[in-house]
């Protein structure tokens, strides 16, 4: 009896173990072509059936990638890109998730039905106008254009308001009869509590901002200003048939999310688990 | 007595100061960001595009223009043909995954980091890799099949193979998501249920499956949102001089060639007008028909 049971679990383990190992075979192998690839040369590229392994391992694809678009500028925006618009949806989120969440104030619930709406709403339907803005006032082709649409965060405000429904009102109030005023409490009491809520919201902001294609597409047209996704899709146009530097390219373009990737994969799940659902 | 009524009313007055100055910048910013570009595309899928950035409001001509176009109407038939095929098979393998990985083995850490690995990387490059792969001469997927296969330029088949790629895509996410609902499955349910005999199958559909039930409403509202969305893969994987684009343009793709590449933004904006509707058409749908089969009693 007992050894039966023993046998069966075995046997199911053994089974889950082939799942994962056909499933990770599955996920990893594109990038592993990917990388094998951007190290051939065109006409090795080309041989059928193909080689696995480059002939030799030249570099001559990221120099020509290189060439033809900007990488230091592309790393450069979009980290600025990221960056801000982080550092906006957590600041400015936690001030407004406190607010909403704590204050009490006239008119909250009109506001706050303002977060709702956004929430609700693709985002493609502010596209148009927010960019006839920038044209307007000649920031195309700027950061801050990249950052526009990002500057204020309405699902970070609505997260960050539940992470303060949570705390209970009496760690205020004994603030509060400490001497603190409403701005020190939220700074120095209650912020530093929802720390897990905020990392998962600069997770969650960074990942999209970093993958987000469109806006980038529309705002910066100028090489200099584009973004790493951006920067691809203009690549795709000049190397339409030349795979070995598009691969160099995408490489270049992925390397530095999948680097932070490796050192914080237990934040980015976790991150992306807490914000989920959005 | 007195001065403590003074106290608490200089408290509130104080408190409702704070309150307005810390939602300032966010109740601004939403605005200028999204209340107003909202109107203003309402007004806009009214409005004929004029030189010099000028617009002129023409009633519903773009509305007229638009439902008598074939190219929108293929568009429609497109999305919801990507979301037919990745819907439903993207969930339901994300779920065989979340169970996977919810199972005690050693090493789920790192098969949950891999499965999740397509998330942080841009959309744009993994679509690059993908369409390499499904290249026609020398593509590996072709020489693995011995076939010769126009995954990307033959029109009956670029939807699939843009389906494909979501699927790849997305189920990482969306297993890390049910994975959370599985890991909040009290172990005492299946504990009685072997007890009382329960084969792994019966367990699965009778406690698993309800249980987890209101995460995979969540999953699915958001995967058919995003799905009814789609644009960057299918922008990245078929470029504009692809015999097959009308097979595989989708509403936002086609939305995005209106506005900014032919520049007519009036009849662009009537094409997110739509979508806008199309969404929350599926969304009433989906909130309604979830009394059926989410369970909440928990």
């Amino acid at each position: 009896m007992n050894s039966s049971l023993e046998r069966s679990r075995r046997i199911r383990t053994i089974g889950i173990y082939a799942f994962f190992i056909v499933g990770c075979v599955i996920m990893i192998f594109p990038f592993v072509w990917m990388f094998l690839t951007s190290f051939k040369t065109v006409e090795e590229s080309m041989i059928v059936p193909p080689t696995i392994l480059p002939a030799e391992w030249q570099t001559k694809n990221f120099q020509d990638a290189m060439a033809s678009l900007p990488f230091l500028s592309l790393y450069k925006n979009t980290a600025l890109m990221v960056f801000w618009r982080v550092v906006c949806a957590v600041v400015f989120s936690s001030m407004a998730g406190y607010a909403f969440a704590k204050l009490r104030f006239k008119g909250k619930n009109i506001l706050f039905s303002l977060v709702l709406i956004q929430m609700m709403l693709p985002s493609q339907i502010f596209i148009t106008p927010q960019y006839q803005m920038l044209a307007k006032l000649g920031l195309t082709n700027t950061v801050f254009a990249l950052v526009f649409p990002g500057l204020v965060s309405a699902f970070g405000t609505f997260f960050l308001r539940q992470a303060y429904l949570g705390i209970p009102d009496e760690i205020a109030e004994a603030a509060y009869l400490d001497g603190c005023n409403q701005w020190q409490t939220f700074v120095k009491v209650m912020a530093p509590l929802t720390k897990a809520s905020m990392a998962a919201l600069a997770v969650f902001t960074a990942v999209f901002a970093y993958g987000d294609l469109m806006w980038p597409l529309i705002v910066n047209t100028d090489l200099n200003m584009m973004t790493l996704s951006s920067g691809l899709a203009t690549l795709r146009g000049q190397f339409s048939t030349n795979f070995p530097v598009m691969m160099a390219g995408s490489l270049l373009a992925m390397i530095p999310m999948v680097i932070l990737y490796l050192f914080f994969q237990k934040q980015f799940i976790e991150g992306v688990a807490m914000t989920g659902g959005k | 007595m007195a001065n403590v009524k003074a106290k608490a009313s200089r408290h509130a007055k104080s408190e409702s100061m704070w309150g307005y100055l810390m939602v300032a910048p966010t109740v601004i910013g939403l605005l200028v960001l999204n209340i107003y570009p909202f109107l203003d595309t309402i007004k806009l899928s009214f409005s004929k595009t004029r030189p010099f950035g000028l617009y002129e409001l023409r009633g519903i001509e773009n509305y007229i223009e638009m439902f008598s176009s074939p190219e929108f109407w293929r568009a429609n038939l497109n999305t919801i043909y990507f979301c037919i095929l990745t819907v439903p098979l993207g969930i339901f393998l994300a779920l065989v995954v979340a169970v996977m990985l919810n199972a005690k083995i050693k090493g789920r850490t790192f098969f949950r980091a891999v499965f999740f690995l397509p998330m942080v990387v841009a959309p744009a490059a993994v679509a690059m890799v993908w369409k390499w792969m499904f290249n026609t001469e020398y593509g590996i997927i072709n020489t693995l099949l011995a076939h010769k296969v126009n995954w990307i330029t033959d029109p009956n088949i670029v939807m699939v193979t843009c389906a494909i790629v979501a699927v790849w895509s997305a189920i990482g996410y969306d297993a890390v998501l049910l994975l959370s609902g599985l890991q909040n499955i009290s172990k005492s349910y299946y504990e009685a249920a072997s007890l009382d005999g329960a084969t792994k199958l019966q367990q699965f559909f009778h406690i698993t499956l309800p249980m987890v039930s209101p995460t995979l409403f969540v999953v699915l509202i958001m995967r058919l949102m995003s799905s009814i969305k789609v644009y960057d893969l299918i922008y990245m994987l078929v470029e504009e001089s692809n015999p097959a684009l009308t097979n595989a343009q989708s509403l936002m793709y086609l939305f995005y060639r209106e506005s900014f590449v032919t520049g007519n933004r009036g009849l662009g904006s009537s094409v997110v007008i739509w979508t806008v509707a199309l969404i929350g058409l599926v969304t009433v749908v989906q909130f309604w028909g979830q009394k059926k089969w989410v369970n909440y009693e928990v």
